[in-house]
């Protein structure tokens, strides 16, 4: 049996996603600024997938800029926001959970010669209202934070925290890559000032993405060049990508209600199974407000590398998000910062799922990981003093 | 990051892997912040080393180097255990990556660890 539970890494294409970008590789390879038959033609495939792009958000197709992933997208809005409200706004709000496409571009920013405030997160991973509260200010230009947790799920309070930073005049952005298509989102009735978005999660092609951006929020864009995305990011359109994205994002549209039931079905199940079947495991995260495709857990002595290894020994594809921290990896920032030290978080597993996967490959996880985890425990020397190196 | 085929197979395949109840000599080697553990049990019989098991709490390098080392030096004086050098562990495995090697010396550093307990406690 191969099972892919990944899919926050990176999901399949979907069959009909492909089928629909191929075209634009082939016979439909012109440039959407030609004036021509074939310049019309790849305008007029753009313009759908910007409409199909703006429906899931609820946001309108003017506000839709097509970029190369997630990555980019929070990129230009963070440095966007920053550089253009420079010297009379230098503080930009994020918090420690955040994917390194922001933290990293913070850091910069940092560099730059800007404040940044890293808010905490409690022991499950929310922000807290009171902190962003006291941290906002009028010198505030951007508040950052994460829809949804990539690691263990978590779904903040992005409305009451975008209203915040409304009331203290500061923009809001929100990297939805992982909560897209897992929840609704809306940008039109809230309060969220720009979100991104990655195709790559979402059943599309990699390197594809978008940044929404609500209509009369200015910001400065990174590139310049030709007036493409209203020159907020120019560059011929890669047309079969967008074509693929606006294909994903239809498809999510249409299918969402059944995709989060069965996503959190399978994944209820799992968390209730591995809790209930092994000794010495934990939930990372928390269990409500929890994305409806992530699992992660922790298990006590047991490196995660290993674990990762000898599931996919058994067909079953995984991730860890620590490593021993004289290893490759140092352990996840994020399960850091819930307060839990480098040994309670190498023995961490994430299991993320899609609309692909189906209930008889939850099973099949369920009935394979407590001898997999026994093998792995088994081979440690520390196996009888469980409770002297584990809190 | 990936493995070459001889580290997986060592991973599939673990060699001498459990603990020794009446080991003659016990190594433990490890870094007690993060708990990377590996200890190596051997049996001794005329200074050869006539049995010999490893156990780790470590990544899959960590497992490839412990049942490699056992593999290594069983059979062996252990005079001439006590010359397997770090590096001859991942030579073995066909190398590992860069920021792999402290795995390996672990278990390195561990039979040698076993071997001087066995001396100290024959002594
Ligand atoms: C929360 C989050 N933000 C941003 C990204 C980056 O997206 P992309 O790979 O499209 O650049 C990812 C993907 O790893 C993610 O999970
Ligand atoms: S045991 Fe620490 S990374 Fe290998």
């Amino acid at each position: 049996m191969a099972v892919y539970f990944d899919n926050s890494a990176t999901t399949q294409v979907d069959p009909d996603v492909l089928e629909a970008m191929l075209p634009y590789f082939t016979e439909k390879y012109g440039n959407a600024s030609s004036l021509h038959s074939f310049g019309s033609e790849a305008f007029a495939a753009i313009v759908k997938a910007r409409k199909h792009v703006a429906d899931l958000l609820n946001a309108s197709p003017r506000e839709v800029i097509f970029t190369s992933g997630g990555t980019e997208s929070d990129n230009l809005a963070i440095q966007g926001a920053a550089f253009h409200n420079k010297g009379e706004k230098n503080r930009i709000i994020t918090s420690v959970i955040e994917h390194p496409a922001v933290l990293n571009t913070c850091h910069f920013l940092e560099k730059c010669g800007f404040d940044v405030v890293y808010l905490p997160v409690d022991e499950e991973g929310f922000v807290s209202e009171e902190d962003l509260k006291e941290a906002v200010n009028s010198n505030t230009s951007l508040v950052t934070i994460m829809a949804a947790s990539n690691e263990i799920g978590t779904i903040q309070p992005i409305e009451s925290l975008a209203e915040i930073a409304k009331d203290a005049g500061a923009l809001f952005h929100t990297d939805a890559v992982q909560a897209v298509g897992k929840m609704p989102m809306d940008l039109k009735n809230s309060h969220v000032d720009m979100i991104s978005i990655s195709g790559h999660k979402i059943h599309g092609p990699k390197g594809t993405g978008a940044l929404l951006i609500k209509e009369g929020v200015k910001i400065r864009p990174l590139m310049y060049g030709g007036g493409h995305e209203w020159g907020m990011r120019p560059s011929t359109e890669n047309v079969p990508g967008i074509v693929g994205l606006g294909k994903a994002c239809e498809i999510c549209m249409s299918k969402m209600t059944e995709d989060i039931q069965q996503m959190t079905d399978m994944r209820d199940f799992i968390i209730d199974t591995t809790l209930d079947s092994i000794d010495g495991v934990y939930l990372n995260g928390p269990r409500e407000n929890r994305l409806c495709n992530n699992a992660n857990f922790r298990f006590d002595y047991i490196d995660g590398e290993s674990l990762i290894l000898y599931l996919d020994m058994e067909g079953i594809a995984a991730s860890t998000g620590s490593a021993c921290s004289t290893g490759s990896t140092e352990p996840s920032h994020v399960l850091r910062s819930l307060g839990l030290t480098p040994i309670q978080c190498r023995g961490s597993l994430r299991l993320s799922l899609s609309r692909f996967n189906v209930m008889s490959e939850a099973e099949y996880f369920a009935s394979v990981i407590p001898s997999v985890v026994e093998k792995v425990r088994a081979m440690s020397p520390l196996g009888d003093k469980k409770n002297a190196i584990r809190s | 990051m990936q493995y070459g085929p001889e580290v997986m197979n060592n991973i599939a395949n673990p060699r001498n892997s459990g603990v020794m109840e009446d080991a003659d000599g016990v190594g433990q080697v490890g870094n007690p912040e993060c708990d990377d553990v590996t200890t190596v049990y051997i049996k001794v019989k005329d200074d050869i080393i006539s049995d010999i098991s490893f156990q780790t709490l470590g990544c899959g390098a960590a497992i490839a180097s412990g049942s490699m080392i056992t593999q290594m030096a069983k059979g062996m004086n252990i005079n001439d255990a006590m010359n397997i050098e770090r590096e001859d562990v991942a030579g073995r495995l066909g190398g590992l990556p860069e920021k792999k090697l402290h795995c390996s010396n672990m278990a390195a550093d561990a039979l040698k660890a076993a071997i001087e307990d066995y001396k100290k406690k024959s002594a």
